[in-house]
């Protein structure tokens, strides 16, 4: 029993960090109708400006704070000067784009940085504490109610405030909301800072774990399309539910499914798609999109 | 008072042009029709109003020239477009759709007041006020398309077609909520449609396109029966 409590244990603090960048995609997705796949690689860099304010001797939780707010205008410039050219179009191409600029933002952290591991300073104090027999480290408690704490403040924004309806609304339709007098380019602009914005908590949250390096949230990438895809894209507590469901899951599964084990373990996620598509399509919070003529 | 006013208006998408001299003007509170055959440039007339295609010639709205303004300052400055296939957003639900309308105003408890005049105008929204606009038969979300562009609270509205697609009873009601609308609020009305009779239902004046260019301005009285009207129509 004792190991299945900390294999869950595990898994939700493996998971809040697919939570994390899985809800950068969704904000981003909500607000754009786009996929990011360079949400991964901006909040990579995100996490490198924020240890660069750190080792200049600010504490941790301002340089992450200055980094949040760059990397807002990040965000946004991004989406000015960059993907504006591609919304009209095909929105394949734009998800291209962003495939591209995965490429080259994780180019230029390295160009800066280097390729080698570095430090990052956890917000949290290590430390344990001992939970139904699992033992847990307080950094994880920290980051899983960070994240809880985000999916709750995104939730509201978007079902509850004028700017996330506002947001939704040229995310679904950007030249019908033009005719009720939304500012549809200054909002794409939000739209994309607030995620880059996200993102940059979310690089800095789980660099303390994973150490910081310019790939290293690509892996953690492939986890949170996952748990978008099971969740639901429009969803944000969906998407953590599933990213913590995978996290789970994949731990579970190592353990207890033979077959499975160590080796195979990080096939789970994905034979997770496999079925959910299959059931259904629209994720397990999504709502199915219906066009009708 | 005039409240809209094009001269000589030209239009065009790329190299295509479509219009080559629209003149036509709304008096405040009054309601133009727009008639003609496919492909006369009725959408696209409506399209250069709000600022969705280039355009030349001359368009003033209440007196100050607002041609090639973005689509959101036309709206900010009072004209709401109805286009022609609805426009409604998809996945949001009727009451979100209403509120985006109302995106600009300030006045947040007029607000509510105006969903319920909606709602009261369209009772069957009143049923699907949290479905989601995807979700709603054509009938539906052509009345949530004409009640959104109302939240904005606009001195003209733009409607492009509102009978498109629908079943002749269900036209002629959202032609008579219309009509009241108009009555109850003043605003002043656009209208283009391919159905002249429902057209006459709602407008005083209207003004016949033939292939870029406004032909034959008059009264609805005068037009109803007139020859141009069946040439517009039947091409002949």
């Amino acid at each position: 029993m004792e190991t299945f409590i900390q294999l869950v244990v595990d898994g939700l603090s493996q998971g809040s960090i697919y939570a994390a960048l899985a809800l950068a995609i969704v904000l981003v997705n909500q607000a754009t109708g786009l996929i990011n796949f360079a949400q991964g690689g901006l909040a990579v860099l995100s996490a490198y400006i924020a240890y660069v304010f750190v080792q200049l001797g600010l504490p941790t939780i301002l340089g992450i704070l200055i980094a949040v707010v760059i990397s807002f205008f990040i965000g946004a410039l991004v989406e000015r000067f960059l993907i504006r050219r591609f919304e009209r179009g095909d929105p394949d191409t734009a998800v291209v784009v962003t495939i591209g600029l995965l490429t080259l933002v994780t180019g230029i952290s390295a160009l800066f940085w280097g390729y080698n591991n570095r430090q990052f300073p956890s917000l949290f104090p290590l430390g344990t504490i001992d939970l139904f027999g699992a033992v847990v480290s307080i950094r994880s408690i920290g980051t899983t109610l960070t994240i809880v704490a985000i999916m709750v403040v995104l939730q509201l924004l978007f079902l509850r405030t004028k700017l996330g309806l506002a947001l939704r609304a040229v995310a679904d339709n950007p030249s019908s909301a033009a005719f009720s007098g939304l500012p549809v380019g200054r909002l794409l602009m939000i739209g994309w800072g607030l995620a880059a914005g996200l993102g940059a908590v979310a690089g800095s949250l789980v660099a303390p774990s994973l150490t910081l390096t310019p790939g290293m949230m690509d892996f953690a990438l492939v986890y949170a399309l996952a748990a978008v895809i099971l969740g639901g894209l429009s969803s944000p507590i969906g998407a953590v539910v599933a990213a913590w469901s995978i996290g789970i899951l994949e731990n579970l599964a190592a353990v207890y499914v033979p077959l499975i084990g160590h080796d195979l373990k990080i096939a789970v996620p994905f034979i997770l798609i496999f079925v959910i598509l299959i059931v259904r399509p629209q994720g397990l919070f999504g709502r199915k999109v219906v066009v009708r003529v | 008072m005039t409240l809209l006013e094009l001269t000589d208006v030209t239009a065009s998408y790329g190299p295509v042009q479509v219009l080559s001299g629209v003149t036509l003007s709304v008096p405040e509170g009054g309601a133009v029709g727009i008639l003609g055959a496919n492909g006369a440039g009725k959408t696209t007339t409506l399209r250069a109003i709000s600022g969705t295609v280039r355009t030349g010639g001359r368009i003033t709205f209440g007196g100050r020239d607002i041609r090639g303004l973005r689509a959101d300052r036309v709206a900010a400055l009072g004209i709401a477009h109805v286009p022609e296939g609805r426009g409604t957003l998809a996945q949001l639900n009727v009451r979100e759709n209403l509120r985006v309308g109302a995106y600009l105003r300030k006045d947040r408890k007029a607000i509510g007041t105006d969903i319920d005049y909606c709602l009261d105008l369209f009772p069957q929204l009143k049923e699907r006020i949290g479905s989601r606009a995807a979700a709603l038969s054509g009938g539906e979300q052509q009345m949530l398309a004409v009640a959104r562009a109302f939240m904005a609270k606009p001195k003209l509205l733009l409607l492009d077609e509102a009978s498109l697609g629908l079943a002749p009873s269900t036209a002629k009601a959202v032609y008579e909520a219309i009509g009241r609308l108009r009555r109850e609020s003043g605003i002043a009305m656009l209208v283009v449609e391919q159905n002249a009779n429902l057209a006459f239902t709602l407008v005083d004046t209207a003004t016949i396109l033939e292939t870029g260019r406004s032909v034959l301005t008059g009264p609805s009285d005068e037009l109803k029966g007139m020859d141009e009207i069946r040439r517009a129509y039947l091409g002949g």
